[in-house]
Formats: C-alpha cells, structure tokens, sequence
C-alpha cells in the first residue's frame, strides 16, 4: 500500500497535532486530577464539571467556542496574537482543540489512579521526612504512573481521532490543517476519492490498534516495576 | 529526663481526648482498650491530626502549641512512626524503603550505619524483596528500620504486633528488646495487649475513655492494686526482675528474685541472665502459715503493702517480696478470714506453670 503526499501529510500533521496535545495538557491534567482527588474546596464541583464538558458537548459547539475565544478577534486569541502565536487555523489550534476534548479522559484516568492510592502511604512518607512534593515525587507518582499512561493513551487515541471540534475550530485546509479525520471526510466528498478515503481508514485502524496494544504493554511492564503485577 | 511533653485535648463525636504525660528514654507504652485514644495521641504527636488544643514538646523543641500557634509539618517533627499495617512503599524493594527517609535525614546515615540497623533487624537476606512477597512479621521489620534509618528523636509504635500471630510475634520480640535498649532515644509503644506491655515497657501510661488513668514505671503501675481495674482483672499482674541461677536437669529452671527463689520451666536464658518475670494477680494464693505438703515449689514470704476493693466480690492485694512487689486477687470474703491488712505477714503460693511463656522477657538488669 503506498500513499500519496497529501495523504502521508495528513498522517503526519495528525501525529503531530496529537502529540503535542498530550505533552502540553498532561501536566495541567495531573494538577487537575490531584485537586480532584485529594483536596477539598470551594467550586470543586464547578471545575469537574467544567473539565467534562467537551464530554457532552456536540464538537462543533467546543469549536466554536474555542474559535470565539481563541480566534484572532477573541478575548485570548488577540492577546496571543501580539505575542505571535495564532490558533486559529492552523495546526497549533488543531492541538489545542484536540487537547481539550482528550482532556476529561486524561483526568478521569489520572483521577482514579491517585484515588486508588492509599493517603496513609504519603502520611508515611511525610513522617520519614519528606514533605508534600517530595512525598508526591517519590511515593505517589511512580505508583500512578499506569494511570498517567493511560490517560496519556487515551488523550492521544482522541486526539487522533478529533474530528468536529477541530474542522470548527482550524477548518480542513491540506497540509495546515487537514489531520486524518479531515482529510477521511474530504476525501469522501470528491467523486473517486473512495480509495484514498479507504487507505486512510486502514492507516487509522493500524495507528488506533498500535497504540492501544504499546499502552497495554507498557501499563504491565510498569506494573512489575512498582510490584503490583 | 523526661524529654517528650504531651498535653492535649480535643472533642471527637464519641469520645473526648484530655490527657497529659511525659516520657523519658527506654519505652513508655500506651495501654489502654480500644478506642480509648491512643492511636489519636500519637498521631498528635507525629503530626499527623491537629488537635483542638495543647501542647506537644521534644527535646526543649516546641512542636505544637495552640497558643503560640507553633503546628510543625510531620516531616518538621524527626518522629519516627511504625504503623501498624507496615504501610511499606509498594513500588519500592525493602532495600529502596528502607533508603527512603536517609535522604531526608540530618545527619544522614552512612552505609556502616545502614548496615548496623540491617543486621540488627534482619534484613540481608529480604534487601531485593518486595513488599508484596514478605511477612506480616518482615514487614514490622521493615518498617521499623526504614524508620530507625530516619534518624529520628523519638520513635512512635502503633501495635506493631496486633495483626501478627503469636510465633511471628514471637520472632519479632527480640528484636523489639534489642532496640529498647540500644535505640537511646524516647520510644513510645501503643498497645492493648498486657502480655507486651509487661514484656516491653520501662514506663507505662494506662488510658481510658481519652484520658490518662494511671502512669507510672510499668514495675509500679502493674503492682499497685489500685490501677488494677484499669488494667484488667484476667491480665493484671507484677513484674519480678529474676536472674538466671541454674538449669536443672528436669527442665525446671531456677531463677533468683530479691525476695526469695522461683522455679520455672521453658527458660532457655542463659546463666546469669536477667529477666522479666510476669505473674499474673489472679495466679496468686495467700496463706496466713507456711504451706506444708503443697506441690506447688514456688512460695515466698510476703508483706501485705496495700488492699484496693473494687465493686465485684474481688480485692487487690499489694505485696512486697524483698525489693520487689507482687499483686494478688482474692475475694474480698478470703481476705477478711485471714485478716489481712497492710503491714501484716504471709505467704504467697504460686505456680509455676501459671507464668506464660509470652511473659518472660530479657531485661537489661534492674
């Protein structure tokens, strides 16, 4: 199976885009899910459901929220702009729409684990000496790190596959903007573009099913490295 | 002497904490039933529950004090805290856990140090292990070097032993006498079990609904036949110094106490030995005259120190036997037949098989 450029380029901008997702919104996902997990405070219910809401919201409204927000005419998105960052319309916005709607998975996932860690361990710590990041760094941490490598998976996995907020939000334009979904959908509405829709579907499948298959992998060999496998 | 200074107080729903004590080097234990507070105290102390108010000092160092508003961080405090689930860092080997508070520790322990505590708990053989394969008896172990490598100014215990059976007890015991009288800091050991508070303690604060009933040297609390009924009617009982005099070909060991001689059998210390011997009130028979005919080998002279009558048919007698002092229960209808009344002269008849075995504990001499 061989691939033309624009199709190549949709792989590769899809990949980028989604990496990128994940590494700029994982650690604003673990700050999240600590404060969800172990803190109590006013509005903790507000800011759960805030993180949610890509969840239930229909994509194109994220979209056009995030074009309202971070367009070059929006509150943010001008500030930015005078920085000489723009989203809108290219692939830096395509990360951040794809971030945003990977984020809730990447919180529940992240939140569950640090649930699912004993406090009286990091009382133990604490009475060993170790103060409260110390403590986060050398106890809580590796102990959640399957559970940081499957928000991180999942994240990525929606990321991927990121379609109505990101066509909203940066449009579908080839080479910028035009990540796998895009350009599956393109495709499609082009007489003759069957095949090429199909060797993208297959590439999605591949991507989908290796990525599932590494997580898995990786989540059992942390596993045995922390002793729970 | 006293370098631990507890004062605290603070309302739970079902229980209110008001109690004070002090504690010096060697071990003070907290004995008292369950949910009498003890574990809420030392969690005080660590700094692990804030109370409403008091005060908590170490070494001339003020650790908490509402009215000066000082609330050290349990990393702030150098309290060392043996839990009493373990709590081992899963994720990490025995050697990795017992590592973790050395880099927090001033001065931080080298590795002769490390070594010392190693080979005093046990450990070489376990260092690769992780937690998840070892114990419950291993993981005390653990735990307690893990916390002793901490460096810490005082060491708190949180029955270490409760969820042990009693061989793997057993196996801990020694290690326990062992760091009583090599730690050189303030020990402070909770427990609701007499048989390891009379093994273990130099001091002994009894607790009761959150507040401190009675406290004391465990030699004094344990055979004053007013604390009797804190301490409980079955388990109540003196403890006698005795030193090791000879093995007998029969399996009766003879053991030298100030008041006279007892033979037991099951001692396996050596010649010269010191040990704790408890015996139990309720294990105890007085006699006006010196019994004649009796199979019982073991028979002191005693003099009636103090009489305690609670509410039931039973009284506490308080005995002394050369330096040392014994406590018996009878009933109350025994002792106004004999008369007995402080000052006066009998004999106390125990037998020796009566002594657990659990009960007699190596002691570094009285």
């Amino acid at each position: 199976m061989t691939l033309h450029a624009e199709e190549w380029a949709a792989l590769a901008l899809s990949l980028k885009v989604s990496v990128w997702a994940v590494l700029l919104s994982l650690p604003l996902a673990l700050a999240v899910a600590w404060l969800l997990a172990r803190r109590e405070f006013r509005g903790k219910a507000l800011l759960s459901a805030l993180v949610h809401l890509p969840l239930v919201l229909p994509p194109v409204v994220t979209g056009y929220l995030l074009l309202i927000v971070f367009g070059r005419n929006g509150a943010v998105g001008g500030f930015l702009a005078d920085l000489g960052i723009v989203l809108a319309f290219r692939w830096t916005g395509a990360a951040l729409a794809a971030a945003i709607m990977g984020f809730p998975l990447m919180v529940r996932a992240i939140r569950l684990a640090i649930e699912a860690v004993d406090p009286k361990l990091e009382q133990a710590a604490a009475t060993l000496g170790a103060g409260r990041v110390a403590g986060f760094i050398l106890v809580t941490l590796p102990l959640i790190a399957p559970g940081i490598l499957a928000g991180a998976v999942l994240g990525f996995a929606k990321a991927m596959g990121e379609f109505g907020a990101t066509i909203t939000f940066v449009a579908n334009i080839p080479g910028q903007t035009q990540t796998l979904p895009s350009a599956i959908y393109a495709f499609l509405q082009v007489p003759g573009g069957e095949a090429s829709a199909l060797r993208l579907v297959g590439l999605s499948l591949v991507v989908a099913l290796g990525a599932v298959l590494v997580s898995e992998w990786l989540a059992r060999k942390v596993a045995e490295r922390i002793g729970r496998g | 002497m006293s370098s631990l200074q507890v004062q605290i107080t603070h309302r739970f729903d079902a229980l209110t904490l008001d109690l004070a004590f002090e504690a010096g080097l060697g071990v003070t234990a907290l004995f008292g039933p369950s949910g009498s507070g003890k574990t809420s105290t030392i969690n005080a102390i660590a700094g692990l529950f804030t109370p409403d108010s008091g005060r908590v000092s170490l070494k001339g160092k003020t650790l908490f004090d509402v009215a000066s508003g000082v609330n050290l961080a349990p990393q702030e405090r150098r309290i060392g805290y043996v839990f009493q689930d373990g709590r081992l860092f899963p994720h990490l080997t025995v050697e990795g856990n017992i590592r973790f508070g050395m880099r927090f520790a001033d001065p931080a322990p080298g590795p002769e140090e490390m070594r010392q505590v190693v080979e005093m708990l046990g450990l070489q053989s376990l260092l690769e292990r992780r937690p998840g394969t070892l114990s419950g008896g291993e993981k005390q172990r653990v735990a307690l070097a893990r916390a002793l490598l901490s460096k810490p100014h005082l060491l708190l215990m949180d029955e270490p032993l409760a969820a042990l059976d009693e061989p793997r007890k057993e196996e801990i015991f020694p290690y326990l006498e062992r760091l009583r009288d090599e730690a050189g800091m303030p020990i402070i050991y909770v427990s609701h079990s007499l048989a390891e508070v009379a093994r273990l303690a130099d001091d002994l604060v009894v607790m009761q609904d959150g507040k401190v009933v009675c406290a004391g040297s465990a030699e004094d609390v344990l055979s004053d036949p007013a604390a009797l009924p804190f301490v409980g009617v079955r388990e109540a009982g003196a403890i006698l110094p005795a030193q090791v005099v000879e093995h007998g070909a029969d399996g009766l060991c003879r053991l030298a106490i100030s008041g006279g001689e007892l033979l037991l059998p099951g001692v396996t210390a050596k010649l010269g030995a010191w040990l704790r011997i408890r015996v139990l009130a309720q294990d105890i028979i007085l006699s006006n005259q010196l019994p004649a005919g009796l199979s019982s080998r073991n028979i002191l002279p005693v003099k009636v120190e103090a009489i305690h009558k609670g509410g039931g048919p039973g009284v506490a007698i308080g005995l002394r036997a050369g330096k040392d002092r014994l406590l018996a229960r009878i009933t109350a209808r025994a002792a106004a037949e004999m008369d007995l009344k402080p000052g006066k002269d009998c004999f106390a008849i125990l037998k020796a098989t009566a002594v657990p075995r659990g009960s007699i504990g190596v002691s570094r001499g009285f």
